[in-house]
């Protein structure tokens, strides 16, 4: 503390350190956030279901998707980012996960929202294991902090099934 | 400043700075907003700056007496001795 430039100093890294403890249980608040989000996932409408000139099945969708997800959003939140993935599985590969949608939530205000869409991602399976096939459609979710620790968790919605013919 | 005036100013620094952040988290945590827990916390460390850094005079209310230089020239500063200083650095070795 002997001069001016000592004590500007000074202050400037107490000032930023006790920020960056700040930060630190901003991020620790996040874990007594309880989420009791809600889903429904209704296929309206199979548009595409055939075999590719590479042998690989390719679907094509009409989803509707309701979602409540504003139990997830605290006050250091930045986003959301949610996706909904169909799994399934092959004798090729026990667990396949294809994204079929994603959308970013910027405010609580829109986490309450219903959208009928087609899907946004190829559904495109390894070969061609697709014919009356059971699936679930699974909604992951990233909550994105401000400071800190990243939540990732998912919902699951069973008891989906592909059709036995292609159309 | 005087030596009691630098401690003083030491704490009040650190104790301000702790009080705004405590203040400012709360607030935010309260009213769940990030920003304006930045925001106080901001302003806390500018009101800081302002007090502590410069030089107030309520920093100086002890100041040193430093010896009155008409009386300084009366006692000259005593000539050491080369010779015996070097003796004592080699002794050391």
């Amino acid at each position: 503390m002997h001069s001016f430039g000592y004590r500007a100093n000074a202050l400037l890294t107490f000032s930023l350190t006790i920020l960056a403890l700040m930060c630190v249980i901003a991020s620790v608040s996040d874990n007594f956030n309880t989420i009791t989000p809600t889903a429904t996932v209704k296929v309206l409408n199979i548009n595409r279901f055939t075999k590719k000139s590479n042998g690989d099945d390719e679907v094509g969708v009409t989803l509707d998707i309701s979602a409540n997800l504003q139990s997830l959003f605290t006050w250091n939140t930045k986003q959301v980012f949610v996706f909904l993935a169909a799994e399934y599985s092959t004798p090729k590969n026990p667990l396949n996960q294809v994204s079929l949608w994603d959308g970013i939530i910027p405010v609580k205000e829109d986490a309450h929202f219903s959208i009928k869409t087609k899907n946004k991602y190829k559904f495109v399976d390894q070969g061609s294991n697709l014919r009356g096939r059971d699936f679930n459609l699974t909604l992951h979710w990233h909550v994105m902090p401000k400071t800190g620790k990243m939540f990732a968790d998912k919902l699951v919605l069973p008891g989906f099934r592909l059709p036995e013919f292609y159309r | 400043m005087d030596w009691q005036g630098q401690k003083v100013a030491e704490q009040l620094m650190q104790i301000m700075l702790v009080v705004f952040a405590v203040a400012a988290f709360i607030t935010g945590y309260v009213l769940g907003s990030f920003q304006l827990m930045l925001y106080v916390y901001a302003g806390g460390v500018l009101l800081t700056t302002l007090i502590t850094i410069p030089n107030w005079p309520f920093f100086n209310r002890h100041p040193l007496k430093w010896l009155d230089p008409r009386e300084a020239e009366k006692h000259p500063k005593p000539q050491v001795v080369a010779s015996s200083v070097s003796k004592k650095k080699s002794n050391k070795k």
